[in-house]
């Protein structure tokens, strides 16, 4: 900037404005690399908050096998914090039960919806029916909570007998809450199928029905497998309207008319009023929950990559 | 094609009833809730403080509560959300290794169970950072949980830009940030709002992360630090502790009838994204 006051010849001038335009240049290239160093720093925020939530739950939950065995932790069915006894193999199976339970009924309901919205309604009736699904996944889960409580349990109280109160009424509300996803994902993946494919088949004399079940779900499998382990992980994680209509009793069921707890419940349940190695087993609970859905996920991750390398092959 | 067989039908017949099933399902839900909430509804619901806990009075502070938690997850996660977008979209390489590990934390993130999330707000804001159960915590807790709605909808519209803009802008001088600012961000924007209007339904939703980060105290919020109950966490307690049925329809009511609107909205500004 020292030579603009200097005075010269016009060609010197030039020489100035050049620096000029030149410094200019260069302090505009500062401010672009300033705001590519904010936003690599935003999208490193996803990274450092997975980190933070593994170390922090693993950090509050590992302590406890400083007390207690792993095996004890994870198999036996004492669970009574007053006395010590840290064992969540009850609530492993209640949220197992209710899980599978769940994805009995929801699983074919799921497909076939899927199937029906994507080859077989009208395209307009195929996409209304999808946002009517999406509006089912925006339903709130306590909301599906206070139906069940309200309307599932009396329900299966007056029909079946018992309390009402059960892995029934979990597996119901649980099965139409995971419906949306296993619908949304199966029905995207079913019309990815190329439209060759389709009519291909057609052309060879087979039949529509044919076409769906030999071809087209076949070529659609990984995103419809991608769709029911992804529900699968939604189920286990799913709280409070587990906690609002399964009736919570840290029991092994001996039916489906019985109460059962989950996981899930059990932290929400227990957390407000937890201190010490209480707190510390429901963070280890927290633990096994985590581990379990990255589990899910790193397989989703898998099917994905298989998937579209079966489409490049 | 020839002949339709009876089996055949009978197939196609289990196919419409089970799209009958989805649609039998989500009406009697929806209709349910606002059938028995509409009777409980009027304006001293809405607009005054619960007395006994919640079985008088109406649900005033928890609908601010809710707006007040919505807004602070949104203040702090669509500035973060939509710069990852625009960073994994406009520099990253996408072969790099740091995209591929953010594609991945965020695909893991978007999977974690709403009870996780409370847990790690519990011990991490609420105990370790010492925010204690407040607007603070519960409002951060919900910004990590609608960080992948907000990053995936905004790369999504940035994805959807045709390449010839941004060539354009380049070409005519302008600078990287520049094309970004006044060509990609504001073609992008209906792509964004979508990803707030779904964030609004989940914050709206929300209850087990809430209930271990914002608490469940009925009184009205004065500041971020004070503890909050959300119209979701006061249903569920309502519901649980056998407060009150009918206020607890009524909390039911208001809280379907926002989802219906946000929906009826994420409905239309994705039509205006897909035109």
């Amino acid at each position: 900037m020292e030579l603009i006051t200097k005075p010269g010849l016009s060609n010197c001038e030039k020489k100035n404005r050049s620096l000029i335009v030149a410094e200019n240049r260069h302090r505009r290239v500062d401010v672009e690399k300033l705001i590519e160093k904010t936003l690599l720093l935003s999208a490193a925020v996803f990274v450092l908050i997975i980190a933070l939530i593994t170390i922090f739950i693993f950090a509050k939950g590992l302590p406890l096998f400083s007390k207690i065995g792993l095996g004890d932790f994870l198999f036996s069915n004492q669970w009574n914090p007053t006395k010590g006894f840290f064992g969540i193999g009850t609530m492993f199976i209640g949220t197992l039960l209710v899980t599978m339970g769940a994805m009995l009924w929801s699983v074919p309901i799921g497909l076939s919806s899927a199937i029906f919205m994507a080859e077989i309604a009208p395209p307009r009736i195929g996409k209304t029916l999808g946002q009517l699904v999406n509006l089912l996944a925006g339903i709130p889960s306590v909301v599906y909570g206070f139906v069940g409580l309200i309307v599932i349990v009396p329900f299966i109280r007056e029909s079946f007998g018992g309390n009402g109160m059960s892995l029934l009424a979990g597996a119901i509300i649980l099965g139409i809450m995971i419906l949306p996803t296993i619908i949304n994902i199966s029905r995207d993946s079913l019309l990815a199928v190329p439209n060759d494919y389709k009519s291909s088949s057609l052309a060879l004399g087979a039949t529509h029905f044919q076409t769906i079940r030999y071809v087209i779900v076949p070529a659609a499998r990984s995103g419809i497998i991608t769709s029911v382990v992804l529900g699968m992980g939604r189920a286990i994680g799913e709280t409070m309207a587990v906690v609002m209509v399964t009736g919570n009793s840290a029991m092994i069921p001996t039916s489906i008319l019985a109460p059962i707890r989950t996981m899930t419940s059990n932290i929400v349940l227990e957390m407000g009023y937890a201190s010490g190695d209480h707190q510390t087993a429901l963070f280890a609970t927290g633990m096994v929950l985590f581990l379990l859905i990255v589990g899910l996920n790193l397989i989703i991750n898998r099917l994905a990559k298989a998937g579209t390398d079966d489409g490049r092959g | 094609m020839g002949a339709v067989s009876i089996k055949d039908r009978f197939i196609y017949g289990l196919f419409y009833l089970s799209g009958l099933i989805i649609v039998g399902i989500l009406v009697s839900i929806i209709g349910y809730v606002i059938a028995r909430g509409v009777l409980v509804l009027n304006l001293e619901f809405i607009l005054e403080s619960p007395r006994h806990a919640g079985s008088a009075g109406g649900i005033f502070p928890t609908i601010i509560s809710t707006l007040y938690l919505t807004l602070l997850a949104l203040v702090i996660a669509v500035p973060i959300g939509v710069g990852a977008a625009v960073y994994l979209e406009e520099y990253a390489l996408s072969s790099s290794k740091f995209a591929w590990l953010v594609n991945l934390t965020a695909e893991t993130l978007a999977g974690i169970p709403s009870i996780i999330f409370g847990l790690f707000g519990f011990v991490f804001l609420v105990i370790f950072l010492g925010m204690g159960w407040s607007i603070l915590s519960g409002g951060i807790t919900l910004a990590i949980m609608i960080l992948p709605t907000i990053t995936r909808t905004a790369q999504e519209a940035i994805l959807t830009l045709p390449p010839e803009y941004r060539e354009n802008s380049l070409a005519l001088g302008a600078s990287k940030w520049q094309t970004i600012r006044k060509v990609i961000l504001p073609f992008a924007l209906p792509g964004i709002v979508t990803g707030v209007i779904l964030s609004i339904g989940r914050a709206v939703g929300e209850t087990a992360a809430l209930i271990l980060t914002a608490g469940s105290s009925l009184g009205m919020p004065q500041s971020l630090f004070d503890p909050a109950r959300t119209m979701s966490v006061h249903l569920y307690m309502l519901a649980m502790e056998g407060i009150s049925l009918e206020r607890a329809f009524g909390t039911a009511f208001v809280v379907v009838v926002l989802i219906l609107i946000i929906n009826y909205l994420a409905n239309l500004s994705l039509r205006r994204l897909s035109r």
